[in-house]
């Protein structure tokens, strides 16, 4: 690979860049200074008495938004790229079958019936979205770990065996890092879809950037709805470009 | 349980590691979780019922026979493993329709003419236990290797043994049933909305994504730009989506009152047509474009040294090759948008949605499941069906 064509990657990607700095900016300018906006919104809906959200300011909004989804990410990758190692070596590899058909049958589940479904299970409020969240999360994940090192070529693990290297070693050096790419794209689905879920989880009790969205259309306030979808689509879409960048950071050859 | 799984090379205990998970975990939950729960009225939570209280005797006997017998089918000792396969599809089969059977004549015995409110709920072990049958089922049809015709009759045997349930008014006392006795009629209209806005949405997606598709693969330079809009759509969350075309398209049809005539309006089937339409666009556009990005350049150059023109060589030659992907593109939007029009209700554009979302409201679980599980069926059904599509798109060859 020459010079220039190494670099043609990050080039094409700084455009992206800029408009990820620039988004980023703007969603944590509304998440702080939401209330500076009342002024505007006072005169986009002249008919509101109250066109600004203020049961909770939109930090804690934001932050209760982000800890529904680092929770259940976080549960949903680490008990994901172990599913996934697992049915990939030798003493998992007859379920592998199974689990690959599970989380292809249950990504078929629309995910506001399966987090209505856990509430019977849990009760309302935190847990149940969490609960919700965790399984519906865990798919793409499981199935992008078993996709990513089924991508690896069988010559490059012989070479690794041959060279000496342990099962552990091979895991850890080579197979990782060439199926990381793949698992990282299954990562974005999985947290992409929970940001979604995570603003119905409103509806179940738990408190979200859904809140004033749920709130404005219950009471018809639209400036309420517009807040809420405002932030919450920004955080969607920042997070997004952010894993893409990241997937690219593993793109070999 | 411990000394049942030994090393690859000595001679296996268990011969089905995966059926035998699945068995534990089933028994596990038996024993565990509640089969059932009881109310003597709506007002009143439920009681846990565990499986032995809930079945009849005969019933809890024939399950425990049947248990032992998916079992016997995971120990490679002494069946043959066909042999073995077989007898799990036969003993899950009649164990979830025995499970199905216990809980509706548990139900038809609870409602007593003493107690006509009491209410009987479905427990967290009944569904494990129907989970983990039909995992065993899946599991019997992927080691035997079964070609498509076997797994659609027993599929078909299977649907037909629980509709025959049904239509024996058999589960007529579980509450669930109850709640859709009570809104029979409102059922009917929100699942036909709901499949009335999936249809209005796919229809003008399938119209503007093959096209978008087809223009991306021969104009490389929109590629980038194109998916990075669609894809921006896609990652806005459902509701802030629906919310967000509340907006404009109250503001339009305020305006221009004609608009408003015919229903464009901030509340209702509008906005979440729009919204699903932009969800849509993108796997169609992807797919269609990877379909056509697909077709081999030599199928191409062949049909045109034979003297096709462009557009012969597009709908003899391209179309058909392509279409396998693109179908495939149909079904996850398909799938996605039964998912994304539930998500629909809370801007009133009704749909089973409706019922979940009023349920959690009253906190009515059986109504919140009755939206949930026909949702759920639906998309598993759509998902089936066009799994069957794309492998008959498929030329004879590669299928």
């Amino acid at each position: 690979m020459t010079q220039a064509a190494a670099f043609a990657p990050l080039r094409r990607g700084g455009g992206r860049g800029v408009l990820l700095v620039v988004l980023t900016a703007v969603l944590v300018g509304l998440v702080l200074f939401m209330e500076e906006l009342e002024p505007l919104f006072r005169a986009w809906f002249p008919d509101l008495d109250n066109p600004l959200y203020r049961r909770e300011t939109f930090l804690r909004l934001t932050l209760d938004h982000i800890v529904l989804v680092l929770v259940s990410s976080a549960i949903s990758v680490s008990v994901g790229v172990a599913a996934g190692l697992f049915v990939t070596r030798r003493a998992g590899r007859e379920f592998e079958p199974m689990v690959s058909a599970i989380s292809a049958i249950g990504q078929t589940f629309p995910p506001a019936a399966v987090l209505a479904i856990v509430v019977p299970l849990a009760g309302f409020g935190f847990v149940p979205t969490i609960v919700a969240l965790t399984l519906y999360g865990l798919l793409p994940v499981v199935q992008n770990t078993i996709a990513g090192l089924g991508t690896v070529p069988p010559a490059t693990l012989e070479a690794a065996r041959g060279t000496g290297m342990s099962p552990r070693q091979i895991l850890l050096r080579v197979e990782l890092p060439l199926a990381m790419r793949v698992i990282i794209a299954g990562v974005r689905v999985s947290v992409i879809i929970n940001i979604g879920t995570a603003t119905i989880g409103s509806t179940v009790g738990a408190q979200s950037l859904g809140t004033p969205i749920i709130a404005g259309l219950v009471g018809d306030n639209i400036a309420y709805v517009i807040q809420g979808a405002a932030v919450v689509g920004l955080l969607a879409i920042v997070t997004d470009m952010a894993f893409e960048r990241l997937e690219r950071r593993f793109t070999f050859g | 349980m411990t000394a049942t799984i030994l090393d690859d090379g000595r001679r296996r205990l268990v011969a089905d590691r995966v059926l035998l998970t699945l068995w534990v975990a089933g028994a596990a939950a038996v024993l565990l979780l509640p089969f059932a729960s009881m109310a003597p009225n709506r007002l009143v939570s439920g009681q846990p019922v565990m499986l032995w209280a809930a079945l009849l005797p005969w019933q809890a006997w024939t399950a425990a026979g049947l248990a032992a017998l998916l079992l016997l089918s995971a120990l490679a000792t002494p069946l043959p493993r066909a042999l073995a396969h077989g007898l799990t599809l036969a003993a899950a089969w009649g164990l979830a329709l025995l499970v199905l059977y216990g809980i509706g004549t548990y139900a038809g015995r609870a409602v007593t003419p003493d107690m006509p409110a009491a209410r009987v709920s479905l427990g967290s072990a009944f569904w494990v236990v129907l989970f983990c049958a039909a995992l065993a089922m899946l599991d019997a049809f992927q080691r035997l290797k079964a070609g498509m015709l076997p797994q659609v009759l027993y599929a078909v045997a299977t649907v037909g043994a629980v509709a025959g349930l049904f239509a024996l008014d058999l589960f007529d006392d579980l509450s669930i049933l109850r709640e859709y006795a009570n809104r029979e009629d409102a059922f009917a209209g929100e699942f036909l909305t709901h499949l009335a806005l999936v249809g209005a949405a796919l229809g003008p997606a399938l119209l503007l994504g093959l096209p978008l598709g087809l223009l991306a693969r021969r104009r490389a330079k929109l590629r980038g730009g194109l998916f990075g809009l669609l894809n921006f759509f896609q990652t806005i969350p459902s509701i802030a989506l629906f919310a967000l075309l509340v907006a404009p398209l109250s503001a339009l049809g305020d305006a221009v009152p004609v608009l408003k005539a015919v229903g464009i309006k901030g509340i209702g089937a509008a906005p979440a047509v729009i919204a699903l339409v932009m969800y849509s666009l993108l796997p169609i556009v992807r797919n269609t474009y990877a379909g056509f990005a697909g077709v081999p350049a030599a199928a191409v150059e062949a049909a045109r040294g034979m003297g096709m023109t462009t557009r012969q060589v597009l709908w003899r030659v391209e179309v058909p090759l392509a279409l396998p992907v693109i179908l495939s593109g149909l079904r996850i939007v398909t799938v996605q948008a039964i998912g994304l029009t539930v998500v629909a209700a809370l801007i009133g554009a009704g749909g089973l949605g409706t019922f979940i979302f009023q349920g959690l409201g009253q906190y009515a679980i059986d109504l919140v499941l009755l939206g949930a599980i026909p949702t759920i069926f639906l998309a598993v059904t759509a998902d089936f069906f066009l799994q069957i599509l794309v492998a008959l798109s498929k030329p004879e060859g590669a299928r």
